[in-house]
């Protein structure tokens, strides 16, 4: 079990989705999951044996550590891109619901299974509804967390056992902050593509509502 | 997910490619990336344990580290490679629209062959060609980009045996030593003429598009 499952779930999803979507896939692909595991795992790899305070009292790098980082920046990254897939099964599931009760009634029920139209038009829309939601939520966080996108050079920690205020120093904060900048952006680019998606839809199909409702009243 | 992935998306564009391209493939798979993941990665994996500093300062170790490498040379090189590769995506992309173009006039009854249709090899003319230019011209862009940032970066390709550092809180200036200089100087030059060639080779492609475009129009007009 490991990312190989997100990219034959994204890749099975990429069938149903409309350009936009095929693009989202992509950039969440290459520039999220590859730069991920690739480089962004490794920075973070040693990150509790470097943090480094300027004390021999046992127990004080600890707690110090455990202070500054309460979920490390490369477990939130995990989470995240977790989350934002998983929206994308909902599709699936609703793809593979319909092709059911096709075979159930042994009849065509719909001119295509994936075609977004009417129920599964609601499922797409409510699925990039959700991930631009997590998107947003998981930036906050971070930004909440770590007081801004900024990893300091040394902090300050004055926590028990420590005796007195005490220098701890993060290993490659400059690497680390370059990576969590190029996080945000691609963040910020795959909440813009679903916003354009969620916008290209809901203009498509409300024209296509008001044209059939215009040739039904021609009629 | 890792490289074998992004291998397997560049393999399908390999079918629509040049041949020249299809070299600037082979080059980018067997010199960079595998070179990367089977030898470069082992040379820095042990890079900030064994920058050793001569001073008992605690603290004074991250803070050189971190001065003298603001960003690693290997994450450089993982990040030239995703921004090398990415062009390629627009011309699968491109692809895989014209396919669904006319996977759906199958569908509204014209007869085509769904085998065919499935291996056909598109060439390279039209706004597949346009494409197919534009993603040659990141691919040289992103290149020069990344090796200007190297050089900008690391003051040139050599890898110092020795750097002098007085960030605080070291007490004073402190040597500090980097682990495998000479090993990691090799690697850089050799990643550079790589870099090198397949920048030649992009340009070559070009050049060969260009005239062959020209060639065809003015054979048209005579």
């Amino acid at each position: 079990m490991s990312w190989g499952f997100l990219r034959d779930l994204l890749s099975g999803v990429n069938k149903y989705s409309t350009g936009i979507g095929r693009i989202w896939v992509a950039v969440v692909f290459v520039f999220r999951l590859l730069v991920y595991i690739v480089a962004a795992e490794n920075i973070w790899k040693y990150e509790h044996d470097e943090f480094e305070c300027n004390i021999k009292q046992p127990g004080c790098e600890n707690v110090c550590f455990d202070h500054f980082f309460p979920v490390s920046h490369i477990r939130l990254w995990a989470l995240q891109l977790i989350m934002v897939s998983t929206p994308s099964l909902l599709v699936v599931f609703h793809v593979a619901y319909r092709e059911n009760r096709e075979k159930h009634h042994n009849q065509k029920l719909h001119k295509s299974p994936g075609e977004i139209d009417g129920g599964l038009l609601c499922t797409y829309l409510i699925s990039l509804i959700l991930k631009t939601g997590f998107e947003t939520v998981f930036l906050v966080l971070f930004y909440k967390l770590y007081n801004g996108f900024k990893v300091p050079r040394l902090v300050k920690c004055d926590i028990r056992p420590c005796p007195n205020t005490v220098d701890c120093y993060i290993s490659k904060p400059t690497e680390k902050m370059i990576f969590l900048y190029f996080l945000v952006a691609t963040s910020c680019l795959c909440i813009v593509l679903n916003l354009s998606e969620l916008s290209y839809l809901i203009f498509k199909y409300s024209i296509k509502c008001y044209l059939k409702r215009y040739s039904k009243k021609c009629q | 997910m890792d490289w074998g992935a992004l291998q397997t998306v560049l393999g399908g564009v390999n079918k629509h490619s040049t041949g020249i391209g299809k070299i600037w493939l082979t080059v980018l798979f067997i010199f960079r990336i595998m070179i990367l993941v089977v030898a470069a990665e082992s040379v820095w994996g042990d890079e900030q344990q064994d920058f050793v500093c001569n001073t008992l300062q605690p603290g004074c170790r991250n803070v050189c580290y971190d001065h003298f490498f603001p960003i690693s040379h290997i994450r450089l090189w993982a990040l030239q490679l995703i921004f090398v590769s990415t062009p390629a995506l627009l011309v699968a992309m491109h692809v895989a629209y014209r396919r669904h173009e006319k996977k759906r006039r199958f569908r509204n009854g014209e007869k085509i062959d769904i085998e065919e249709l499935k291996n056909e090899k598109f060439h390279i003319r039209g706004p597949l060609w346009w494409t197919y230019t534009s993603s040659i011209f990141f691919r040289i862009a992103f290149e020069a980009i990344f090796m200007y940032v190297f050089y900008y970066m690391y003051d040139g390709y050599q890898m110092p045996r020795l750097m002098k550092c007085s960030a605080w809180p070291c007490p004073n200036t402190v040597d500090c030593f980097v682990s495998r200089p000479t090993e990691k100087t090799t690697f850089t030059i050799f990643m550079l003429a790589v870099s090198g060639i397949c920048m030649m080779l992009n340009l070559a492609e070009l050049c060969y598009l260009v005239i062959k475009v020209c060639w065809k129009d003015s054979r048209k007009t005579t």
